[in-house]
């Protein structure tokens, strides 16, 4: 069952490829937009630079997000989801593990060339890999639970406003974990905080986008 | 399907209400229904037929009311219960992108039910399916989206069939072949709840009728049984 | 589900026989006590934020570093504490109505949402008052004030969900969601100051080691503390009483 979700998901991203690719471009437009603004003084940029990957790649992330469970609402499907045979978290664990295949991987292909694009160190780029590869997980499920509340209503905000609050410890030590390695300083602590955000997330979202998804169908 | 194990099931409401908009709708409906019986839900638009039919298939919470299933009372959002239930609602819970075939597969895999190619070829072409296995889903019109809709409750082979509105946007043979797969539920000892504002076509006497709004008065149980 | 449908109706009779604090979780019953105690808590606020910051702003001595700019913790260390509090104790009524399905708990909950949100601001503002004379500058993004802000962002959240939900039951759950979804945070602020080494000073009150303030001082921010959990209780019992008016009235169109 998880796997037909699975593969069900792969094929919608297949079909209707400007979703899943609008979050890279958006990531990419946005990490070009800083140096653009701000002048391509290296020093500074280098300094930025885990910022403003970080805050790229979560508002990627959010983006047209509210629309991940809208369809499966509009054409009556998420009732057969809450009647499934399979535990609707579960279900729902594996849509956003799926979502986040299609969301992030892209973004994490393309992390080092707009961490190069930066002035970032080599190390730094690797760091930055491994703190995205923990952390937006953590920022797909908060964007699917923000989904899964205000589905049904209008307006993109609202899921931002109530995302962007339990996202920011996780902005914080991966930004934190890329800014220490880009001074030569070890960058354990802050990647095991993000592991440690990533296990908590895992524990307690997929339950709660399920309770929140029963809600919108009453 | 397996009509001695369906034998012994049997569907009781008692004192179900339904409130809408801060209004209470209903009060106090009780019915019951025995394997192989079928119960038509009447009523104007707004009646409540639409909100009985997902408190039973649990999606909706019950403020008030007992549900019991095969004689055990519980609630209707648990798992034992779900299993048994095809629910139709007023879409087909399918996605447009993806072909009908393989709507189906997963709307077969969500539940539970194994995929036997033969089983489906067949029951689509009773639908007159049969050419439109590999059309995206939003290419098909209403009717078909509606006779893929029930392909997917026959392929379930559940016992209760909770169906909202089948015949909307079905022709008159459409309308045939739903009556005629009704038929064979009930007799093979499916139960069935089906809300309708057109009546079925189904001889007299097969099905009993609950009109959500003529109920004799809103405070003394309805009795619908067959 | 009968259960509580019934047990609302025949609350009023039980009232009369003798007090029990359970009886207050229907809204008739809750509505009456909350009328008769909300002015008595308004009263306490009043008294204990006159004797609170007589002491803090009269009595207690001038500082030895900073001067007479210190006083701003009679109202920036009980906000701040009272944002935690508050944002915990509405966290949990959230939580027991989404658990149990009580009526009155979700009212209470969004009750105590917009003092929180309230104490907050005053928590933020008067410390970036206070840190402009201190500390030269008027924000820092130090972990503490950091998580504060965060809290700031989770209230609005909250609030903003609730109020753009129109079936109230889901308003209800989906809020209790997102108020216990950022409970995490409330650890994180406390905790802060020892986890991470900030600019904001340690705590000066601590659960194992006397206080390492001044008596005066420590009287002053405690009265004040007083003062805004009696001011918070008496908002959130006039605002629970609205809330019970506004539902019971949605529920008679």
């Amino acid at each position: 069952m998880l796997k037909a979700v699975f593969v069900r998901e792969m094929r919608l991203a297949q079909r209707r490829p400007a979703q899943a690719l609008g979050g890279l471009l958006f990531f990419v437009l946005v990490g070009s937009l800083f140096p653009l603004a701000l002048g391509p003084d290296s020093a500074l940029l280098q300094q930025i630079a885990p910022g403003v990957v970080w805050v790229a790649a979560l508002l990627a992330l959010l983006l047209g997000q509210h629309q991940l469970f809208e369809g499966e609402l509009a054409d009556g499907s998420l009732e057969q989801w809450a009647l499934a045979a399979t535990p609707l978290w579960l279900l729902v664990g594996m849509k956003v593990a799926a979502q986040w295949l299609i969301a992030a991987v892209p973004l994490l292909l393309a992390a080092p060339v707009l961490g190069w694009q930066y002035g970032m160190t080599a190390d730094a780029v690797g760091v930055l890999l491994a703190a995205l590869a923990l952390g937006t997980p953590s920022l797909s499920l908060l964007a699917a639970l923000g989904a899964a509340l205000t589905l049904g209503l209008r307006g993109q905000l609202l899921l931002a406003l109530v995302v962007l609050p339990l996202s920011i410890p996780i902005l914080i030590f991966g930004s934190h974990a890329v800014t220490q390695a880009s001074l030569g300083l070890s960058a354990a602590p802050a990647l095991n905080l993000l592991g440690a955000c990533l296990c908590l997330a895992l524990l307690a979202t997929p339950w709660a986008i399920a309770q929140a998804l029963r809600l919108a169908l009453e | 399907m397996e009509p001695t194990a369906w034998a012994d099931l049997s569907l009781a409401v008692s004192g179900w209400g339904c409130v809408r908009n801060g209004r209470v709708l209903l009060r106090e409906l009780s019915f019951e229904l025995g394997a192989g019986q079928l119960l038509v839900l009447k009523g104007r638009n707004g009646a409540g037929k639409s909100t009985l039919l997902r408190s039973l298939a649990g999606l909706m919470p019950w403020r008030a009311g007992r549900l019991a299933w095969a004689g055990q009372t519980l609630a209707p959002s648990a798992a034992p219960y779900q299993q048994q239930l095809a629910y139709l609602s007023h879409q087909a819970g399918m996605n447009d992108a993806l072909t009908a075939l393989e709507n189906l597969r997963f709307a077969l895999a969500l539940q539970d039910q194994a995929w036997n190619a033969a089983h489906v070829a067949r029951t689509l072409a009773t639908l007159g399916l049969q050419d439109l296995g590999a059309r995206p889903f939003g290419r098909l019109s209403q009717g078909q989206r509606r006779r893929l809709g029930l392909a997917r409750v026959v392929l379930s082979d559940r016992p209760l069939w909770l169906l909202d509105e089948p015949d909307n946007a079905l022709d008159d043979e459409g309308a045939l072949c739903l009556a005629d797969m009704l038929r064979a539920h009930c007799a093979a000892g499916g139960l069935a709840v089906v809300a309708t504002h057109r009546g079925l076509a189904l001889a007299e006497g097969l099905a009993s009728t609950l009109d959500l709004s003529n109920l004799p008065t809103l405070n003394t149980p309805p009795e619908a049984a067959c | 589900m009968n259960k509580l449908l019934t047990a609302t109706s025949r609350a009023p009779q039980a009232a009369q026989s003798g007090f029990r604090w359970r009886q207050l979780a229907s809204p008739p019953v809750f509505f009456a006590w909350a009328g008769r105690a909300w002015p008595w808590f308004a009263a306490l606020a009043l008294l204990l934020a006159a004797a609170g910051l007589w002491v803090g702003l009269v009595l207690a001595p001038t500082d030895h570093q900073q001067g007479e700019v210190y006083r701003i913790i009679f109202l920036h260390v009980p906000a701040a504490w009272m944002s935690m509090f508050i944002y915990l104790i509405a966290a949990a009524h959230a939580g027991l109505g989404l658990v149990y399905r009580t009526r009155l708990s979700p009212l209470l909950a969004r009750a105590l949402a917009p003092t929180g949100a309230l104490f907050t601001v005053i928590a933020l503002w008067t410390g970036a008052a206070w840190g402009k004379p201190t500390w030269g500058a008027w924000w820092v993004w130090d972990a503490r004030l950091t998580s504060e802000l965060i809290l700031l962002f989770l209230y609005l959240g909250y609030l903003g969900l609730v109020s753009a939900i129109e079936d109230p039951q889901r308003a209800d759950s989906a809020g209790a969601i997102v108020l216990l979804a950022g409970v995490v945070n409330i650890p994180i602020i406390y905790f802060s100051v020892q986890w991470w080494s900030t600019l904001h000073q340690g705590a000066t009150i601590r659960w194992n080691a006397a206080p390492s303030m001044n008596q005066t001082m420590l009287a002053g921010m405690l009265l004040m503390a007083l003062a805004c959990w009696a001011y918070a209780l008496a908002v959130a019992l006039v605002r629970t009483r609205c809330l019970i008016l506004e539902r019971a009235q949605e529920e008679q169109l």
